[in-house]
């Protein structure tokens, strides 16, 4: 290992990997995980929180509060009121929904009852395998085995109608942080996207010949930025320079907006106010108090511009810094091109499935309460002998179906969660208690204004083999519109080193907008902000709130930001950026808060925020890296974790803003005085699909993208219980081989142990002209002693419904030849209950459950007479294929609608022919197209 | 030709390896080409010069060297011997049972190419074509096997045993358990040899308790070119003599290192004087790597060169017929084969007269 020399000379590769196996194990799926664990655990109970109480407008006694909300256990209800645990493939082929029920804990009146209930049921909770409350969870391989789970897959999807659907990591610009950017002539200007609970928007500052601009939506034109600092109560010119900052050209640069603000004459918050209102967008108006123009424009810098700010009792001071900050930053920027980097990895965030499903959860309670509030609204004016009781009026199907929609049709959850932002936006601008429709039909058109309009978010989980499974779990979608022809966003960022796999992306339409993660990457998810804040305050940082506004452009101090809104400024940065790692280092605050000095910004942020990027290092100090040899010996013999590496301050996760920040070493020898940290294992730079090849940095680099492209389409295996799987379409190799030529990530994703491919000893030459063009020749004794030999499987599908005349599907036996007394040659194969044999070989057009079905399935009108017996015609499930099939196996079972089920696992035997793909694991796929005896 | 007597006599006889090629790959030896050279073809020539030296020969494999031939006959020999000499294999399985986890197809495959033991100089070939498919086999075309086992818990194993080959009877299903079922007078007329697998330890499928297989197979006579499972040979291969020569005396260091670039065996340190010098001994051994090419100051000192007439053959049987068995049977296909073409020359001569 001259790698690494020194003080790990002695160790062998896979000693060192040690850290590495345990981190990767883990960390390729456990991004979607934890962020669906911290939404059923977490996130779900803030929710719950911010929509606590209804009331109804008819009865001001009447109130329903909840007090908690559980996601349970996933179960199947066997019949009315019984469930019993469901284990995730019995979900799988029964077409059912791998879910678990949400309940409530509720406190309402009833009359004048105030009345406690427990654990209502208000729907169900798609599960995401091997996460908190799946029953995978702290599960032996033993017992895997028994709930016919494959012990190697890696979970992180969710079983829905019996598919597997993934929801794919979504990349986006940050929240709540100021981005200096150049429009398309030229001119400066800043913009923030918005981001909080309640409400969401997008503030953008332009400059128009040389003057200060607030743009949003809700102002039909461009707002001069002194008339927002005075409508928010900075009435003195003074006042607002000192705050943008005093030096010459920034006074310069700034007057004449303050000029132009003089010529409108305004000069109090109240002209500023009134100015502002006329310039307020009209909305429709659903009833609620009137307002005046100048409370609609006070409203509106309070809760809609900045949203992220917060804004208490209308006290403008925290916003007023932030837009002046905005301002200064421009002007800043305006000289020497200083613009951001949309591009740029610190500038972006992974959202997760739990992020999305959350919103979507906040959207179906939300329906799901005011449905309960019309009901309450209707029902309790009306004077009835039982009295009114809101329980009986919970449905669960409401959250349930919302839900199961959302994961298996894809274009719906992006058209909800519109919907949410646009009718917050006007239950705010309306600032009433009236009711808020949720039928809005705008859903459409503020799809384009806002531009979030996304697709492709759910997809079923690739089954070809078990690696496109893995490449499908790791894999990330831009936002970008594909048909944009800019190439920043589709190019390879230096940011991405190590966070996302430079390889892995595919060619054509979605080239560079579709990437991977990396081996070792992880996806933070949110935290509390409260301590961090306590934190900072007690280590010098001088509160924000308590300036008088000068101090923010000192050339000593330094500007302090939390997750985008400014805490504060402090004068010694250093001893503040390393006193907060320190303790982070020493456990006190959680190990995935960033902090990093930006110095042309003048700043420290300090993250603490979900969807980073981030990836743990070795600690360096004084040279020595802290992780020493008896520590991965402790590691191989399983006296420590890699937590305990976290929690002693050996190893450090770090995100991409403070990897900026850091010295980091690529091997050990590379260390040198200033060195902060150590790269754990380079491999882990690559993703999933890049980590098979061999030999990677020996081959042109698109070849490493098209194996990456191709490996996910190679045959094999696909799970350990792969044979117990009913899928519409598998590919399995008769004879798999592991490959004699490993990398270490093929050991650490347990490729050995479900591979895809077999070793060929190939001969590059030319030969026989059946070669041109990257064809290739087989040996035909090869061929047939089994190599590339494959076991294709297709399924069929039967169910037998009731209809709602008392009539149902009926299978029957098979039909006999009159003369021979044996069964017609189409229904050779059935057996005697009229359903195939397993183990039959099914010929086209042979009969493989000969069902019929009632002729009459309406309930017939009144009155008309019911004939005694039901007629009934073929609707036989016939096979239909030019090769012949076998039958492997029958399942009969009875799905979520307690209709019968009949699902049957076909089977073909293939060997290679001419015209097969064969490809080696560097990109050189060729097509089979002679053999050779 | 400006070539000199020398150097045709080795354009003729050896193929030369150099560092960026292989020269004199092609036969030019035919009648004309060489002044100077009768190349025309001489039965007594052929005889005196042609040989066979049998260097190794056990049950299974065998080498020899074919010396005085031309490549094309060589290969000829060998393709044969991969392809046309007939063995018995099993053909038509017919499942009863097979509740284990391999695919019917799959198990089929495999006993497919299990070799079996059986004469193929005593059987017959079975009819090809529609109607032969329907029929029956008989005594002298097929041979019937039977392979029927069922795997169980075994009682007598300890409670905590983990182990299958403890816990399990019969969950290994080996080739020794596919058991002869004679046919008509089979019985009688085998009865001194023992038809069945050849190898006892080759894994067919594995089994779990509950789990069985009933199946009878049927083997007939075939050769390699319609399926590989026919090929009476493992592997039939030939090579060219290699020939390395020293054009100049190599010692000390140099001679350290030019052993090394060749195989073990081939080259020797001699002390001559006190000091080491290399020496060729054993050529044969060499796999004619080339290494030696890579060193600048040793390529110029050997000469590597593969005798073109000198073929080394290595045929590793199956082990159904013995190596030298199934040599003679290919040796009998070439003639029966050219007496076929010389007979249609024959014919058609009648024809046009």
């Amino acid at each position: 290992m001259e790698l690494l020399g020194g003080e790990f000379c002695d160790m062998t590769p896979q000693e060192l990997a040690a850290p590495v196996n345990t981190v990767a194990v883990k960390g390729l799926v456990k991004q979607h995980i934890d962020s669906f664990n911290y939404f059923i655990n977490v996130e779900i109970k803030k929710i719950m929180k911010a929509n606590e109480k209804i009331t109804s407008d008819a009865d001001p006694m009447w109130y329903l509060k909840y007090l908690n909300i559980y996601v349970g256990m996933p179960d199947v209800e066997e019949s009315f009121n019984v469930t019993r645990p469901v284990s995730p493939h019995e979900c799988r082929l029964r077409d059912m929904t791998y879910s678990a029920p949400i309940t409530v804990d509720i406190e309402y009146t009833r009359g004048s009852q105030r009345i406690i209930r427990n654990a209502l049921p208000i729907g169900r909770m798609p599960i995401m395998l091997r996460s908190s409350n799946c029953v995978l969870t702290g599960k032996t391989p033993m017992e895997f085995s028994k709930l016919n789970e494959c012990p190697l897959d890696p979970g992180g999807y969710f079983i829905v109608k019996g598919q597997e659907k993934v929801i794919l990591i979504q990349e986006q610009l940050s929240k709540n942080r100021i981005i200096v950017e150049q429009d398309r002539k030229g001119a400066v200007g800043a913009s923030v996207t918005s981001s909080t609970h309640e409400k969401k928007s997008r503030t953008n500052m332009i400059v128009k010949q040389g003057r200060f601009y607030l743009r949003h939506n809700t102002l039909s034109e461009d707002a001069p930025i002194a008339i927002i600092f005075k409508g928010m109560g900075v009435e003195s010119d003074q006042e607002i320079v000192q705050m943008i900052g005093t030096e010459e050209h920034v006074m310069a640069s700034f007057a004449p907006s303050l000029e132009e603000c003089q010529k409108a004459q305004i000069f109090t918050q109240t002209q500023a106010l009134r100015y502002l209102g006329n310039k307020v967008r009209r909305q429709r108006m659903w009833g609620g108090p009137k307002k005046t123009k100048m409370e609609e424009a006070r409203e509106l810098l309070a809760s809609l511009i900045l949203t992220h700010v917060p804004v208490k009792e209308f006290n403008f001071r925290a916003k007023c810094i932030y837009l002046a900050v905005m301002v200064r930053r421009v002007i800043l920027a305006q000289g020497d091109n200083k613009v951001d980097d949309r591009d740029y990895y610190g500038n972006k965030r992974l959202e997760l499935a739990g992020q999305l499903l959350s919103l979507l959860f906040e959207d179906l309670f939300k329906k799901f309460n005011s449905e309960l509030k019309k009901i309450a609204d209707q029902i309790i004016p009306k004077q009835r002998a039982a009295q009114f009781d809101v329980v009986k009026h919970m449905r669960q199907d409401q959250i349930t179906n919302g839900m199961v929609n959302a994961i298996s049709t894809i274009y719906r959850l992006y058209l909800i969660k519109l919907k949410v932002y646009f009718l917050k936006l006007l239950a705010v601008l309306l600032s009433s208690s009236a009711e808020v429709s949720f039928n809005s039909s705008s859903g459409n058109w503020s799809l384009k204004r806002f531009k979030m309009d996304r697709q492709g978010v759910t997809q079923v989980l690739s089954r070809l083999s078990f690696i496109s499974a893995l490449g499908m779990m790791t894999r990330i979608s831009s936002q970008f519109e594909k048909t944009r022809k800019v190439s920043g966003p589709r190019s390879l960022q230096p940011s991405q080193w190590g966070m996302l796999c430079p390889s892995d992306t595919p060619e054509g339409e979605a080239c560079g907008l579709v990437k991977n993660l990396a081996l070792m990457t992880h996806i933070t998810t949110d935290m509390e902000d409260g301590p961090i804040i306590k934190l900072a305050f007690n280590l010098g940082v001088e509160d924000v709130n308590l300036l008088c506004g000068e101090e923010l452009s000192y050339p000593s101090v330094f500007l302090v930001f939390l997750n985008g809104n400014i805490l504060g400024v402090i004068r010694d940065h250093h001893k503040l950026v390393s006193t907060f790692r320190l303790m982070r280092r020493a456990g006190f605050i959680n190990e995935f808060v960033s902090i990093s000095t930006n110095l042309t910004d003048r700043c420290v942020y300090i993250s603490s925020d979900g969807g980073r990027l981030c990836r743990p290092y070795i600690i360096v100090k004084k040279g020595q890296p802290m992780v020493k040899n008896k520590h991965i010996e402790d590691l191989s013999q399983g006296y420590r974790t890699f937590e305990d590496f976290l929690h002693e301050g050996l190893v450090e996760y770090l995100d991409v803003n403070e990897e900026n920040d850091c010295q980091i070493a690529l091997y050990e020898h590379m260390i040198n005085k200033d060195t902060t940290h150590l790269e754990i294992e380079p491999f882990t730079l690559l993703g999933v699909c890049a980590g098979l090849i061999p030999y990677p940095h020996h081959n042109q680099s698109p070849r490493n993208t098209y194996q990456c492209a191709m490996g996910k389409q190679a045959m094999g295996t696909i799970g350990y219980n792969q044979r117990n799987r009913i899928d519409t379409l598998m590919y399995l190799l008769a004879y798999p081989q592991r490959p004699m030529v490993k990398t270490k990530t093929i050991e650490l994703i347990d490729f050995e142990k479900l591979p895809a491919g077999q070793n060929a000893t190939v001969a590059v030459m030319s030969y026989s002209g059946y070669d041109i063009e990257d064809a290739l020749v087989l040996n035909k004794a090869s061929l047939d002693r089994g190599f590339g030999r494959c076991l294709v499987y297709k399924n069929t599908k039967c169910t037998l419904r009731r209809y709602t005349n008392q009539t149902f599907d009926k299978v029957m036996g098979p039909m006999l030849d009159a003369a021979t007394r044996k069964p017609i040659w189409r229904h050779n194969i059935l057996d005697a209950d009229g359903i195939c044999s397993p183990g039959e070989r099914v010929e086209n057009k042979q009969v493989l459950v000969n069902k019929s079905m009632p002729t009459v399935t309406q309930t017939p009108l009144e009155g008309s007479t019911q004939p005694g017996q039901p007629q009934y015609r073929d609707v036989p499930i016939s096979y239909k294929g030019s090769t012949d099939s076998y039958i492997e196996k029958v399942m009969i079972s009875s799905n979520a609608e307690d209709a019968f089920l009949i699902k049957i696992l076909l089977r073909q035997t293939r060997r290679p022919e001419i015209g097969d793909k064969f490809s080696s694991r560097h990109g050189q796929k060729g097509a089979f197209f002679f053999s050779l005896s | 030709m400006a070539a000199t007597m020398k150097n045709v006599d080795e354009i003729r006889n050896r193929v030369i390896l150099g560092e960026f090629g292989v020269k004199n790959v092609h036969t030019s030896d035919f009648p004309g080409n060489y002044p100077g050279y009768d190349d025309a073809w001489d039965m007594h020539k052929f005889q005196k010069n042609f040989r066979i030296d049998v260097v190794h020969l056990d049950e299974s494999s065998m080498e020899f060297d074919m010396v005085g031939m031309d490549a094309a006959i060589a290969n000829a020999f060998r393709r044969i011997l991969l392809a046309e000499v007939p063995t018995m294999a099993i053909e038509k399985v017919f499942i009863y049972n097979n509740t284990s986890i391999v695919q019917d197809e799959v198990l089929a495959h495999r006993l497919g190419l299990i070799p079996i033991k059986a004469d193929p100089r005593l059987f017959e070939y079975r009819n090809t074509g529609e109607e032969a498919a329907e029929e029956e086999g008989s005594e002298i075309d097929t041979i019937q096997l039977q392979l029927k086992i069922k795997c169980s818990r075994n009682p007598r194993a300890s409670k905590d045993s983990s182990d299958p080959r403890e816990l399990y009877l019969n969950h290994m299903v080996y080739s020794k358990d596919i058991k002869w079922v004679p046919i008509g007078n089979q019985a009688d007329v085998f009865a001194d040899s023992i038809i069945g697998p050849v190898n006892d330890d080759i894994l067919i499928a594995q089994l779990r308790p509950g789990q069985e297989l009933d199946i009878i197979m049927h083997c007939v006579k075939g050769i390699g070119k319609d399926h590989a499972k026919f090929s009476p040979v493992a592997t039939a291969s030939y090579r060219l003599l290699p020939e390395i020569t020293l054009m100049e005396t190599v010692e000390g260091e140099k001679a350290e290192r030019l052993k090394r670039c060749f195989s073990q065996g081939v080259i020797e340190l001699e002390d001559v004087n006190g000091k080491k010098v290399a020496k060729v001994v054993n050529s044969r051994l060499d796999t004619c790597s080339r290494e030696v090419l890579r060193h600048d100051d040793l390529k110029n000192v050997v000469k590597l060169g593969r005798l073109r007439d000198h073929f080394i053959f290595t045929v590793e049987s199956t082990g159904i017929l013995p190596p030298d068995v199934l040599v003679t049977e290919a040796i009998k296909v070439l003639m029966a084969k050219c007496q076929r073409f010389l007979n249609e020359l024959d014919s058609d001569i009648n024809e046009v007269k």
